[in-house]
């Protein structure tokens, strides 16, 4: 182990080593232990990973929304850095929810694709970020590009509640948000150990995209040698 | 609203109409541009009469949508030059006056284009309308669609201009944010025009208005953090 990573807090240790633990057993139970679907049969295990990547890229956007915010009223430096952070590892989780989606809907819609209101909120949320992430590239002032990508954090959170309510708004193909009552308990438990296992790793992912980018921001200002 | 900022706003309108009259050869490119787009739509689809009747909506509003990330551009490479902009902001004016003058004088320059597109829509898609109501009720649509645009595309705009390779940020920052106003007008627009049996319009109108409000409402608060130096 090198010097580097030992100075590593401990805090972020455990965040990772709880979601990897939270992760293995959820998908242990989710595999193996958790009875197959009625009518879907076995595809529908995708489900373990599916809905926690949606859920969570969400969660990510939201974090972006409010340390934009932050930024703007207080204009301290790291909020922006854990906006930011939050952005790409969102982006992520949004891809991957997308991807699981598209291989789900393949053997049970027919399609890898529908044009139906929350997979095409869904995939404008995708661009919007990577819109936002392009725009931190396009501004070479440290300051004008926090100000400016907090500002489109804000615009872009405005899809949060289109993608989140999408499937119960509008005539959608996606079928409406599941509920504790409508869920049975085998397949609640490891949905459930699933999404903390996201949670965890997420923070996880963010808290080490906040570090680079910090050490980014302090490689930047310091003044090259003479 | 309070009177200086209104003044502030109707101050910024005047101003932003007048240069947009004095040079016409911007606005009449502007058009050029728009129509050119409209019969590049009917040469690429071909000469099918009822695909495009069916679609007219959506050529009219992918026309506009283009047609404005050019306008939206020009409006602020016009402030950009001999820093026009921060003349402006260094007056006792409230920033976000500066933005509801430069939003809704965006908004009208839109619609004016809209206006001068709709007629062309009717003639090369062989839309019929029947009467001014009818007009009357499709031109509400174009408005509730261009302010739409205008107001976050204002914002935008002042970003990307002050950014590298401006030309192609501002698409890429108001295209997917516009996807649900590009949605709403084209549904709406073709309600209008094909006739609404089931009175599905209202839902669409209704979202173009909540569009409305929240990016207005968000400029209005933004736009300051936007231009502070």
């Amino acid at each position: 182990m090198s010097a580097e990573s030992t100075k590593r807090p401990l805090g972020q240790w455990l965040v990772l080593g709880t979601g990897v633990t939270l992760l293995g057993l959820g998908e242990y139970l989710g595999l193996f232990w958790a009875p197959p679907e009625m009518a879907m049969g076995d595809v529908m295990r995708i489900i373990y990973v599916h809905v926690p990547s949606g859920w969570l890229a969400l969660v990510a956007f939201l974090s972006t929304a409010i340390f934009s915010g932050l930024y703007l009223r207080t204009k301290t430096p790291r909020y922006d850095h854990i906006a930011d952070a939050s952005a790409k590892t969102g982006t992520v989780f949004n891809a991957m929810s997308l991807a699981t989606g598209m291989i789900w809907a393949k053997p049970t819609w027919g399609v890898w694709w529908s044009w139906d209101p929350r997979l095409s909120f869904t995939l404008i949320m995708f661009l919007l970020y990577v819109a936002y992430s392009a725009l931190r590239r396009f501004v070479d002032d440290t300051e004008s590009r926090a100000r400016w990508a907090a500002v489109y954090g804000i615009f872009a959170s405005v899809s949060l509640p289109l993608v989140y309510y999408s499937a119960n708004w509008f005539r959608s193909l996606h079928q409406p948000h599941s509920t504790p009552q409508t869920v049975d308990a085998s397949m609640k438990l490891p949905l459930r150990i699933n999404a903390f296992a996201f949670l965890f790793l997420m923070i996880w992912f963010i808290w080490r995209r906040y570090e680079l980018l910090r050490a980014d921001a302090a490689h930047e200002s310091t003044p090259p040698p003479a | 609203m309070n009177a200086t900022l209104f003044a502030t706003l109707v101050a910024i309108v005047k101003k932003d109409l007048l240069i947009e009259w004095r040079t016409r050869a911007r606005l009449s490119a502007l058009v050029f541009f728009s129509v050119a787009a409209l019969l590049m739509f009917s040469f690429a689809l071909g000469a099918d009469i009822q695909t495009m009747r069916d679609h007219a909506g959506g050529y009219l509003w992918l026309g506009l949508l283009f047609a404005s990330v050019l306008a939206l551009s020009e409006a602020f490479r016009v402030e950009a030059e001999n820093r026009a902009l921060e003349a402006v902001l260094l007056t006792p004016a409230d920033a976000r006056a500066v933005y509801l003058g430069k939003a809704l004088a965006n908004a009208l320059l839109l619609l004016l284009l809209g206006a001068l597109l709709v007629p062309m829509m009717l003639v090369l898609y062989d839309v019929g309308l029947d009467g001014p109501l009818h007009a009357l009720r499709l031109l509400a649509v174009v408005a509730l669609g261009v302010f739409a645009i205008s107001a976050p595309g204002t914002l935008l705009a002042a970003i990307s201009t002050n950014a590298k390779s401006k030309d192609l940020l501002l698409p890429v920052l108001l295209f997917p944010l516009l996807v649900p106003v590009l949605l709403a007008a084209v549904k709406a627009t073709a309600l209008v025009i094909a006739g609404d049996p089931m009175g599905d319009a209202f839902t669409w109108l209704s979202l173009l208005v909540a569009f409305n409000v929240v990016y207005w409402a968000l400029g209005f608060l933004l736009f300051p953090s936007v231009v502070d130096e």
